[in-house]
Protein backbone atom coordinates (compact mmCIF):
# COMPACT_ATOMS: atom_id res chain seq x y z
CA UNK A 1 0.00 0.00 0.00
CA UNK A 2 1.10 3.14 -0.89
CA UNK A 3 -0.75 7.12 -0.60
CA UNK A 4 -0.18 9.65 -2.86
CA UNK A 5 -1.24 13.32 -1.98
CA UNK A 6 -2.17 16.37 -4.35
CA UNK A 7 -3.70 19.41 -3.10
CA UNK A 8 -5.68 21.79 -5.69
CA UNK A 9 -7.62 24.55 -3.74
CA UNK A 10 -9.17 23.39 -0.30
CA UNK A 11 -8.75 19.97 -1.77
CA UNK A 12 -6.35 17.25 -0.95
CA UNK A 13 -6.54 14.19 -2.69
CA UNK A 14 -5.27 10.83 -1.28
CA UNK A 15 -4.43 8.46 -3.99
CA UNK A 16 -4.31 4.65 -2.43
CA UNK A 17 -2.34 2.73 -4.26
CA UNK A 18 -2.15 -1.62 -3.79
CA UNK A 19 -3.96 -3.71 -1.19
CA UNK A 20 -6.13 -2.42 2.15
CA UNK A 21 -6.76 -5.24 4.81
CA UNK A 22 -5.52 -6.14 8.19
CA UNK A 23 -1.48 -5.28 6.99
CA UNK A 24 -1.70 -2.39 5.32
CA UNK A 25 -4.28 -0.65 7.64
CA UNK A 26 -2.15 0.86 9.97
CA UNK A 27 0.26 2.55 7.50
CA UNK A 28 -2.95 4.12 6.06
CA UNK A 29 -4.23 4.95 9.62
CA UNK A 30 -0.65 6.69 10.26
CA UNK A 31 -0.70 8.07 7.41
CA UNK A 32 -3.65 10.12 6.96
CA UNK A 33 -3.32 11.42 10.89
CA UNK A 34 0.31 12.68 10.03
CA UNK A 35 -1.28 14.83 7.37
CA UNK A 36 -4.05 15.48 10.08
CA UNK A 37 -1.70 17.13 12.30
CA UNK A 38 0.90 18.55 10.26
CA UNK A 39 -1.51 20.33 7.60
CA UNK A 40 -2.60 23.90 8.23
CA UNK A 41 -6.17 23.18 6.33
CA UNK A 42 -8.45 26.24 4.88
CA UNK A 43 -12.13 26.35 6.38
CA UNK A 44 -14.09 23.74 4.48
CA UNK A 45 -10.87 21.61 3.42
CA UNK A 46 -12.08 18.22 1.71
CA UNK A 47 -9.87 15.28 1.27
CA UNK A 48 -10.78 13.16 -1.46
CA UNK A 49 -10.12 8.99 -0.65
CA UNK A 50 -9.45 7.93 -4.45
CA UNK A 51 -9.39 4.08 -4.47
CA UNK A 52 -9.02 3.70 -8.22
CA UNK A 53 -6.13 2.29 -7.57
CA UNK A 54 -7.12 -0.03 -4.94
CA UNK A 55 -6.99 -3.60 -5.58
CA UNK A 56 -8.52 -5.07 -2.50
CA UNK A 57 -10.22 -3.93 0.38
CA UNK A 58 -12.11 -5.95 3.37
CA UNK A 59 -14.07 -5.23 6.23
CA UNK A 60 -10.57 -3.55 7.80
CA UNK A 61 -10.93 -0.59 5.23
CA UNK A 62 -14.48 -0.06 6.78
CA UNK A 63 -13.05 0.31 10.32
CA UNK A 64 -10.05 2.31 9.07
CA UNK A 65 -12.59 4.37 6.74
CA UNK A 66 -14.52 5.35 10.27
CA UNK A 67 -11.63 5.61 12.60
CA UNK A 68 -10.45 8.27 9.78
CA UNK A 69 -13.93 9.97 9.76
CA UNK A 70 -14.15 10.24 13.55
CA UNK A 71 -11.10 12.44 13.75
CA UNK A 72 -11.49 14.82 10.71
CA UNK A 73 -14.87 15.60 11.34
CA UNK A 74 -13.46 16.54 14.76
CA UNK A 75 -12.08 19.37 12.77
CA UNK A 76 -14.65 19.99 10.28
CA UNK A 77 -13.12 18.44 7.74
CA UNK A 78 -15.29 16.56 5.11
CA UNK A 79 -14.04 13.21 4.19
CA UNK A 80 -15.10 11.87 0.22
CA UNK A 81 -14.56 8.83 -1.73
CA UNK A 82 -13.82 8.66 -5.32
CA UNK A 83 -13.60 5.88 -7.94
CA UNK A 84 -13.59 2.57 -5.80
CA UNK A 85 -13.59 -0.72 -7.90
CA UNK A 86 -17.05 -2.38 -8.38
CA UNK A 87 -15.74 -5.13 -5.29
CA UNK A 88 -14.72 -1.80 -3.19
CA UNK A 89 -18.09 -0.25 -4.12
CA UNK A 90 -19.97 -3.16 -2.58
CA UNK A 91 -18.42 -3.61 0.73
CA UNK A 92 -18.92 0.47 1.00
CA UNK A 93 -22.40 0.46 0.11
CA UNK A 94 -22.85 -2.56 2.61
CA UNK A 95 -21.33 -0.34 5.45
CA UNK A 96 -23.40 2.47 4.31
CA UNK A 97 -20.42 4.54 4.89
CA UNK A 98 -21.84 6.71 2.07
CA UNK A 99 -23.91 8.64 4.53
CA UNK A 100 -20.95 10.06 6.29
CA UNK A 101 -18.36 9.52 3.12
CA UNK A 102 -20.09 10.86 -0.20
CA UNK A 103 -18.68 9.96 -3.47
CA UNK A 104 -16.83 13.12 -4.79
CA UNK B 1 -14.01 -32.55 -11.42
CA UNK B 2 -12.18 -33.41 -7.80
CA UNK B 3 -9.46 -31.91 -6.23
CA UNK B 4 -7.92 -31.27 -3.06
CA UNK B 5 -5.46 -28.76 -0.93
CA UNK B 6 -4.29 -28.44 2.35
CA UNK B 7 -1.75 -26.07 3.82
CA UNK B 8 -0.93 -24.39 7.12
CA UNK B 9 0.11 -21.07 7.55
CA UNK B 10 1.79 -18.99 10.34
CA UNK B 11 -1.03 -16.41 11.80
CA UNK B 12 0.81 -13.47 10.47
CA UNK B 13 -0.74 -10.01 8.83
CA UNK B 14 1.90 -10.60 6.15
CA UNK B 15 0.63 -13.88 5.11
CA UNK B 16 -3.02 -12.50 4.44
CA UNK B 17 -2.27 -11.69 0.92
CA UNK B 18 -0.61 -14.94 0.08
CA UNK B 19 -3.53 -16.90 1.34
CA UNK B 20 -6.12 -15.18 -0.26
CA UNK B 21 -4.49 -15.05 -3.54
CA UNK B 22 -3.38 -18.70 -3.32
CA UNK B 23 -6.97 -20.01 -2.45
CA UNK B 24 -8.26 -17.71 -5.36
CA UNK B 25 -5.69 -19.29 -7.79
CA UNK B 26 -6.48 -23.02 -6.34
CA UNK B 27 -10.08 -22.45 -7.97
CA UNK B 28 -9.11 -21.02 -11.30
CA UNK B 29 -9.30 -23.99 -13.02
CA UNK B 30 -13.55 -23.64 -12.41
CA UNK B 31 -13.06 -19.87 -14.70
CA UNK B 32 -14.51 -18.26 -11.76
CA UNK B 33 -15.40 -14.52 -13.29
CA UNK B 34 -13.13 -11.31 -11.56
CA UNK B 35 -16.03 -10.58 -9.11
CA UNK B 36 -16.16 -14.18 -8.33
CA UNK B 37 -12.59 -13.78 -7.84
CA UNK B 38 -13.10 -11.33 -5.35
CA UNK B 39 -15.42 -12.71 -3.20
CA UNK B 40 -13.81 -15.32 -2.73
CA UNK B 41 -10.54 -13.24 -1.46
CA UNK B 42 -12.39 -11.30 0.44
CA UNK B 43 -14.16 -13.91 2.38
CA UNK B 44 -11.00 -15.84 2.88
CA UNK B 45 -9.43 -12.29 4.60
CA UNK B 46 -12.43 -11.94 6.78
CA UNK B 47 -11.42 -15.29 8.44
CA UNK B 48 -7.69 -15.26 8.21
CA UNK B 49 -7.98 -11.80 9.84
CA UNK B 50 -10.22 -13.38 12.38
CA UNK B 51 -7.50 -15.93 13.29
CA UNK B 52 -4.99 -13.30 13.56
CA UNK B 53 -6.81 -10.78 15.62
CA UNK B 54 -9.01 -12.35 17.24
CA UNK B 55 -8.45 -16.32 17.48
CA UNK B 56 -4.89 -15.73 18.57
CA UNK B 57 -4.67 -11.91 19.28
CA UNK B 58 -1.95 -11.17 17.25
CA UNK B 59 0.76 -12.98 19.45
CA UNK B 60 1.20 -15.78 16.24
CA UNK B 61 -0.27 -19.21 16.09
CA UNK B 62 -1.09 -21.72 12.95
CA UNK B 63 -3.91 -21.17 10.46
CA UNK B 64 -5.04 -24.34 8.95
CA UNK B 65 -6.17 -24.40 5.34
CA UNK B 66 -8.43 -26.80 3.79
CA UNK B 67 -9.69 -26.51 0.45
CA UNK B 68 -11.50 -28.70 -2.20
CA UNK B 69 -13.78 -28.74 -5.66
CA UNK B 70 -16.35 -30.44 -6.06
CA UNK B 71 -17.63 -29.80 -9.62
CA UNK B 72 -18.22 -26.42 -9.72
CA UNK B 73 -18.58 -26.02 -6.08
CA UNK B 74 -15.52 -24.83 -4.08
CA UNK B 75 -15.52 -25.63 -0.53
CA UNK B 76 -12.88 -23.47 2.15
CA UNK B 77 -11.87 -24.41 5.86
CA UNK B 78 -10.40 -21.82 7.89
CA UNK B 79 -10.03 -23.70 11.24
CA UNK B 80 -7.32 -21.67 14.27
CA UNK B 81 -6.86 -23.45 17.76
CA UNK B 82 -7.02 -19.88 19.61
CA UNK B 83 -9.25 -18.80 22.28
CA UNK B 84 -12.68 -19.51 20.56
CA UNK B 85 -15.95 -17.60 20.38
CA UNK B 86 -18.34 -17.77 23.06
CA UNK B 87 -21.39 -16.63 21.48
CA UNK B 88 -21.27 -17.69 17.65
CA UNK B 89 -24.78 -16.00 16.92
CA UNK B 90 -23.48 -13.04 18.74
CA UNK B 91 -20.62 -12.68 16.55
CA UNK B 92 -22.22 -12.90 13.60
CA UNK B 93 -24.64 -10.47 13.90
CA UNK B 94 -24.06 -7.33 11.34
CA UNK B 95 -21.54 -4.80 13.12
CA UNK B 96 -20.87 -6.49 15.93
CA UNK B 97 -17.45 -6.23 17.37
CA UNK B 98 -15.79 -7.37 20.84
CA UNK B 99 -12.89 -4.74 19.77
CA UNK B 100 -14.86 -1.33 18.77
CA UNK B 101 -12.20 0.50 20.46
CA UNK B 102 -10.11 -0.55 17.74
CA UNK B 103 -11.47 0.58 14.82
CA UNK B 104 -12.95 -2.30 13.94
CA UNK B 105 -16.01 -2.56 11.26
CA UNK B 106 -17.89 -5.96 12.79
CA UNK B 107 -18.31 -6.92 9.20
CA UNK B 108 -16.82 -9.52 8.69
CA UNK B 109 -19.02 -12.92 9.20
CA UNK B 110 -21.61 -10.41 7.08
CA UNK B 111 -18.91 -10.07 4.16
CA UNK B 112 -18.17 -13.85 4.58
CA UNK B 113 -22.54 -14.77 4.46
CA UNK B 114 -22.63 -12.55 1.78
CA UNK B 115 -19.76 -13.15 -0.73
CA UNK B 116 -19.56 -17.18 -0.58
CA UNK B 117 -23.32 -19.38 -1.15
CA UNK B 118 -22.66 -21.02 2.56
CA UNK B 119 -20.89 -20.27 6.00
CA UNK B 120 -20.77 -22.44 9.09
CA UNK B 121 -18.89 -21.22 11.64
CA UNK B 122 -18.00 -23.88 14.43
CA UNK B 123 -16.48 -22.44 18.20
CA UNK B 124 -16.09 -23.38 21.57
CA UNK B 125 -14.36 -21.05 24.13
CA UNK B 126 -10.65 -22.39 24.68
CA UNK B 127 -11.00 -24.82 21.59
CA UNK B 128 -10.58 -22.26 18.78
CA UNK B 129 -13.09 -21.73 16.06
CA UNK B 130 -13.91 -23.58 12.40
CA UNK B 131 -14.95 -21.69 9.46
CA UNK B 132 -16.60 -23.47 6.63
CA UNK B 133 -17.36 -21.95 3.26
CA UNK B 134 -18.66 -23.31 0.23
CA UNK B 135 -19.47 -21.39 -2.84
CA UNK B 136 -20.65 -22.07 -6.60
CA UNK B 137 -18.83 -21.06 -9.29
CA UNK B 138 -20.46 -20.36 -12.45
CA UNK B 139 -18.30 -18.04 -14.38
Amino acid sequence: MEIKYITNGNTLTAKLYGELDEYSAEYVRLSLDKVLESTNFVPNAKIVLDFSHVSFMDSTGIGVLLGRYNKFSKKQIGLLISNPPAHVDRILKMSGIYKIMPLA
Amino acid sequence: MKNNFSMQVDALLSNESFIRSTIANFALPLNPTVAEINDIKTAVSEAVTNCIVHAYANKGGVIYIDCNITDNILGITIKDTGVGISDVNKAREPFYTTKANEERSGMGFTLMETFMDNLEVISNPGGGTTVKMTKEING
